[in-house]
């Protein structure tokens, strides 16, 4: 690299500190919250200021988040929401992709730009709310997989990942009497094994995340996904119907420990898919980022 | 190609007579029928649940009733977009939207392209990576934990109330005045998303021809030159495109976060048209009503895509289509 000069190595220097700084306050939060849910409650509220690590030391938080059947109901119909909607997802997004990256298709590109449209102009939150209703999806489990079976940016994506692939591979597959359902599910989907990863992982962190649908079209609590029940936790500040078994505590304690516990309780999956995804979504958001 | 251009075009049409669009897309149909039927799908759910709310829109236009339908319902015109329009919110919610993207505009669009340019400059790439693996991260926790925590840090007796009594300062009503929603709203938002975009600036970056650094260090030019003169020139396309995309989602501020910090004292600052569209519409079933004001902001957003676009064709020749 050759040698620096006192100027480089001092740009070096101030550079390293500042992404330092920006790691330590992207990251502390979380350290908190992990540290506070862990920590003994009546302990956790005499504390004042930053933690740097738990006080005491209860899994009792633990305990109550996971007798607590509303965050179990979460928990399990997020799973639903997260498997078959990001298969649902997969599926129509590969279908899509397939047939706009066929170079020959004469409706190709009219079928593109009538696609592409629908990423700058849409009716809005109240035709939409109203056309699923009035398909008989109000209060179901549908609501939050039918009408998003496709995001245009990701089905981009893949489209631009089918066009890399060999057009002599399909040929030759073409030759062998394959048809187009036998390329796409045994030749192009297992070549494309990166981009599908990208896809079940935005697909699927959207699942996950998602509230604002479930706020809008469901009312039955039984089909509740996890973050709208911690919603109710969180932001409207209601964890009475946990603390009501404790005894003897600080309950305001109580419930800031249950808070910060299900914080983790719900970040643990990503956290944990994480590190095993990461090296595909970056090349997810640049093949979408090629073609603009 | 330009062996064709020199046989005059009528004997070319003679010979190779172009069957009829109708006859061609016919043959290509039935060639490719099982692309097709794997299109329909595809095709099937645009049409319904796209294009289907775009043909819903009508009822901003009209009485909607429930029970009389999307047909049967009476033409009334621009009647609900006056009342809104002169209604006491319209100037509000307006300048909301507008103050929020701009400001999103202003310190969170160009935070991605400078934290882009820092990583750039790291030398050690396990450090670099860790930078990248750290800030990246918060991208994907879901916006309900991140307003939770919001909520708990900045509450009147939360942590950084907590620092700033300890520092001596005034402890601050974050989530309840007015004058803090902004600031809190873009500082999360950056602390969120910085990361995350600054990936593709890098990898703009990393397409850049080496060849230019090197022509640049020969002319003597410093780390920084490199910088002003090399990577930024190299990376303004897509600066451009992420700009042009940016305005393109003006008018759609993150509702989602909104309705999840806000409260019913900071509607001053934190009311914008998409969470006033979600409680007139949604909350009180006010669907005709609110389905005009959420028109009229989809009018201005796409309004204003075209605009950015115009723009960046007739000075950067760099475009979106």
């Amino acid at each position: 690299m050759g040698k620096m000069t006192s100027g480089e190595r001092l740009f070096q220097l101030v550079n390293n500190t500042l992404l330092l700084i920006l790691c330590l306050v992207t990251l502390y939060p979380f350290l908190y919250v992990l540290f506070a849910s862990l920590s003994e409650a009546d302990r956790l509220v005499q504390h004042r200021g930053l933690l740097m690590y738990p006080l005491g030391f209860s899994f009792q938080a633990y305990e109550l988040v996971f007798n607590n059947p509303m965050l179990i109901r979460g928990y399990l119909n997020t799973l639903f929401y997260v498997v078959v909607g990001t298969a649902f997802n997969i599926f129509m997004t590969a279908l899509g992709a397939y047939g706009l990256s066929r170079q020959s298709l004469m409706l190709k590109n009219p079928i593109m730009m009538m696609i592409v449209f629908t990423m700058f102009f849409g009716g809005g939150l109240i035709p939409t709310y109203l056309l699923v209703s009035e398909l008989g999806m109000l209060n179901s489990r549908w609501a939050l997989i039918i009408p998003s079976a496709i995001s245009t940016y990701n089905l981009i994506i893949m489209r631009t990942a089918f066009q890399g692939i060999s057009v002599h591979l399909e040929e030759a597959a073409k030759i062998d009497g394959a048809n187009d359902y036998t390329i796409l599910f045994r030749l192009i989907l297992p070549l494309s094994l990166p981009v599908i990863a990208v896809m079940v992982l935005f697909y699927g962190v959207s699942h996950w995340n998602s509230w604002f649908t479930a706020l809008v079209y469901l009312r039955d609590r039984d089909l509740f996904p996890l973050q709208l029940v911690l919603r109710e936790i969180l932001i409207t500040s209601s964890t009475d119907a946990m603390t009501t078994d404790v005894q003897g505590m600080d309950k305001a304690g109580i419930s800031e420990v249950i808070k910060y516990a299900m914080i983790i309780v719900s970040t643990v999956p990503i956290l944990f898919l994480y590190p095993f995804l990461q090296k595909y979504f970056v090349k997810g958001v640049l093949i979408g980022a090629v073609k603009g | 190609m330009s062996a064709s251009t020199s046989v005059p075009r009528e004997r070319v049409a003679r010979r190779y007579r172009q069957p009829s669009y109708a006859r061609r897309l016919w043959r290509d149909i039935r060639i490719n029928r099982h692309v097709y039927i794997m299109l329909l799908p595809v095709v099937a759910y645009y049409l319904i649940f796209h294009y289907g709310p775009i043909y819903g829109v009508q009822i901003a236009f009209k009485a909607f009733s429930p029970t009389r339908g999307f047909l049967g319902s009476p033409w009334v015109g621009f009647d609900y977009f006056k009342d809104f329009f002169n209604s006491y919110y319209f100037g509000r919610l307006l300048k909301n939207t507008l103050l929020l993207s701009l400001y999103e505009l202003l310190f969170a669009f160009p935070a991605a392209v400078v934290l882009a340019l820092l990583l750039n400059e790291v030398r050690r790439s396990s450090f670099k990576r860790l930078v990248q693996t750290v800030t990246y991260l918060p991208h994907f926790i879901s916006i309900v934990i991140i307003s939770g925590m919001l909520i708990d840090f900045l509450s009147r007796d939360g942590l950084v109330n907590q620092l700033l009594t300890w520092t001596g300062r005034e402890p601050a009503a974050f989530l309840s005045d007015p004058a803090w929603f902004r600031t809190v709203y873009i500082a999360s938002g950056i602390w969120q998303n910085v990361g995350w975009g600054s990936i593709i600036y890098l990898a703009a970056i990393s397409a850049i021809d080496p060849t230019l650094y090197e022509a640049a260090k020969v002319d003597g030019a410093g780390r920084f030159r490199q910088v002003l003169n090399v990577t930024i020139p190299g990376i303004l396309p897509t600066v451009i495109i992420m700009l042009i995309l940016q305005i393109g989602s003006f008018m759609a501020v993150g509702t989602d976060k909104i309705l999840l910090l806000y409260n019913s004292s900071t509607y001053e600052t934190a009311d914008v048209i998409g969470t006033y569209v979600y409680r007139r519409g949604i909350l009180d079933s006010d669907f005709s009503y609110s389905a005009a004001v959420g028109l009229f902001n989809s009018v201005i957003n796409f309004a204003l895509l075209i605009l950015a676009n115009r723009l960046s064709r007739r000075y950067t020749e760099t475009k979106l289509w």
